[in-house]
């Protein structure tokens, strides 16, 4: 459902799973901020239900998560569930970490709408949200 | 005809400003930002007595004999999946000529949880091996006796519990803890700075540690306590001038609360370790070893007034740059080790872990760890590089930078100071903001182009060949919890409670909780009790999150 032109899009951007790793979540989340982006940080070790609360607290379009630990097979199709559960299928759900190609496919067929892996340009984040939410 | 050295460098000076240069918009900086000359001559050469190694202050190694006395230690950071899986590629390593071992635990251990434990799920033995209680720690130690390798264990909030569980192996070997060598990282202020995988707030947090220093230093005396850490700090995003300082300023942290305990300089310095990056800038990682040294003797001598040698001499381990992999035409990353390896030999290293090719997509497959071993044989057998000791002293660049790299560190350590010191500074988030900012300035000049990154951002192919990776068994994480369950049933109930009681009851006092977390683990009390007992008096730490 598009927004209105004039609310800006609202990402939660999550640190999902134990591990601490958290320069590139850092990183993203500055970059998306910079381009207009109003950017909610969890911080770490959240479960996808913390996520999943976090984002319908903040009337947020989108999720944004990050993993290094290689649990995103498990997690992240945990967030985009709890997501049906809750009837918030409208959000959008992203991810980035260490996560090899095929893995890539599989998440992708799972729900999570794209994955964007070390050495992905800043730009091109960027570029994926505009083109989903133009209005932006 | 003689041209005076000053009329030559006149000369050349002249004849540089008048060649083209290179516009490419590439910066001429280290990686880390300091800005270099283009030639450096006899006039940056810094005016001082000679340094020598083996001699205070230890810029160029702290043995008389360099690499001729003894090569580094080949140790190979490892662990995935189950104890079992772990121990065959222990002993893989060991037949292929590694000299000692280095266990990476997986984040549920990491994390102080039992692999049963909600928050596990999906994390059991993906980035390292999954250890629960003493019975895993057995099996991963099977066949290999203990009294004759070293053992590293990157552990760090659960740390005092590991180096039991490793202990409590050893006696069943009937191998004597005084025997015991090896390296605890045990380093819990990088966490709150870097790496996060913080528990306990930080005030119990370093009780822990200096409890871990206190009982070794009468007990396991031949064992590293702590393995003070600059990698997590340099991998997170800081520059090689932020590590150097930071992991320093943790350093005389840990010596100023052990000094508060009561114990004496040196009876614990010497067996103060450290752990550095060697990033791809190659001279830059040198003079910062080599600063790191020359640091560390002065601060032990002249602040703490260590008075044996061996408490002034800065040892260290070194893993090449993980952050400088990529995932893009992943065979270069065999070629970036071998240099960064390379840094931390002319650096003076006493041990080293090089990276496999394909650790930035996963853990490493046999075939890429047995490379990554080979690259460090071949530095040390074919390149030469082991024959001279420190064969970059005296180059006027190296020195200078090394000299940059010292003035650079004792600036942040006043600024540290104003703060009111190393756990102050945690809590203002001062470190954590001075690195994130240094790793989206250089994601920027990423971002621009003003640095290169080969494969990623320049020199780019469009269809990759997919690598072989090392898959998991999607069944090990139900077939560890279950293991895990049957522990709980099998032991002593009784005795497990007992000891999980008196831990307990020692955390709410002051005495040393070593003697207590040993009874616990014989018990088999499992990691994920031993911890919830502490968390009962402790609490958990929750960082306030800054971007």
């Amino acid at each position: 459902m598009p927004k209105t032109a004039t609310k800006p899009v609202r990402i939660v951007v999550a640190k999902v799973g134990l591990d601490g790793h958290d320069r590139g979540v850092k990183v993203v989340a500055r970059a998306l901020r910079d381009a207009g982006y109003e950017v909610i940080y969890t911080g770490l070790r959240q479960t996808p239900e913390m996520v999943v609360d976090a984002a319908l607290q903040e009337d947020a379009q989108v999720i944004g998560l990050s993993i290094h630990s290689g649990a995103h097979m498990t997690l992240f199709p945990a967030v985009v569930d709890e997501l049906k559960r809750r009837k918030a299928t409208d959000i959008v759900v992203f991810g980035g970490g260490i996560i090899p190609d095929d893995d890539i496919a599989a998440l992708r067929k799972k729900g999570v709408a794209a994955i964007f892996t070390p050495g992905t340009p800043l730009q091109e984040i960027v570029d994926w949200l505009r083109k989903r939410f133009p209005e932006s | 005809m003689k041209v005076r050295a000053r009329d030559a460098k006149e000369l050349w000076q002249e004849e540089f400003e008048k060649a083209p240069v290179r516009d490419d918009g590439i910066e001429t900086s280290t990686i880390s930002g300091i800005p270099l000359k283009p030639l450096y001559t006899g006039d940056d050469l810094p005016r001082r007595e000679e340094e020598l190694p083996g001699q205070f202050p230890y810029t160029r190694g702290i043995h008389p004999s360099g690499y001729r006395g003894r090569l580094w230690t080949m140790r190979q950071f490892s662990g995935f999946a189950t104890a079992e899986e772990t121990n065959r590629r222990y002993k893989y390593l060991l037949a292929n000529g590694q000299t000692g071992l280095s266990v990476a635990f997986d984040m549920p251990t990491l994390m102080g949880q039992d692999s049963d434990a909600p928050t596990s799920r999906g994390e059991v033995g993906h980035c390292g091996v999954a250890i629960d209680s003493l019975a895993d720690m057995e099996t991963l130690f099977e066949g290999i006796p203990l009294g004759d390798i070293t053992t590293s264990m990157t552990i760090n909030s659960p740390a005092a519990i590991l180096l039991c569980m490793y202990i409590a192996v050893a006696e069943k070997q009937g191998v004597p803890a005084s025997k015991l060598g090896g390296t605890l990282q045990n380093d819990i202020l990088k966490e709150f700075i870097a790496q996060k995988e913080f528990i306990f707030p930080p005030a119990p947090s370093m009780r822990l540690v200096v409890d871990s220093i206190e009982y070794c230093a009468a007990e396991v005396p031949k064992w590293n306590t702590i393995s003070i850490s600059g990698y997590h700090i340099r991998e997170a995003g800081s520059t090689a001038v932020q590590e150097l300082a930071f992991t320093l300023a943790d350093g005389m942290a840990y010596v100023d609360a052990c000094l508060e305990r009561g114990m004496h300089i040196d009876d614990f310095a010497s067996r103060l370790s450290f752990f550095f990056d060697a990033h791809i800038d190659f001279f830059e990682e040198i003079a910062k070893f080599r600063a790191a040294r020359r640091i560390w003797a002065r601060w032990m001598r002249e602040r703490y007034g260590a008075q044996q040698e061996r408490s002034w001499k800065l040892r260290f381990h070194t893993q090449t740059a993980g952050v400088s992999l990529t995932a893009q035409q992943p065979e270069l990353n065999i070629a970036r080790t071998a240099i960064e390896a390379m840094a931390a030999v002319l650096g003076g290293t006493q041990s080293l872990h090089t990276n496999a090719m394909d650790e930035v997509l996963a853990l490493p497959t046999d075939k890429a760890a047995r490379i990554a071993l080979r690259t460090q044989q071949l530095l040390a057998y074919e390149t030469g590089a082991a024959n001279t000791i420190d064969p970059l002293g005296g180059s006027y660049f190296v020195e200078a930078l090394t000299d940059e790299m010292e003035r650079q560190a004792e600036a942040y350590f006043k600024r540290i100071d104003e703060i009111g010191g190393v756990i102050p500074a945690i809590e203002a988030g001062f470190f954590q903001k001075e690195i994130a900012d240094a790793a989206f300035r250089y994601q920027n000049e990423v971002e621009q182009k003003r640095r290169i990154m080969v494969g990623v951002n320049e020199f780019t192919v469009d269809e990759e060949e997919p690598l072989e990776i090392l898959r998991m068994d999607p069944g090990l994480e139900s077939q560890q919890a279950e293991r895990v369950r049957e522990v709980r049933r099998r032991r002593d109930q009784a005795q497990a409670t007992n000891a999980l009681n008196r831990l307990r009851k020692a955390a709410a006092g002051n005495d040393n909780l070593m003697p207590y977390i040993l009874d616990a683990v014989r018990a088999y009390a499992t990691e994920g009790e031993i911890m919830q007992a502490m968390i009962e008096v402790f609490g958990t730490y929750t960082e306030t999150a800054v971007v």
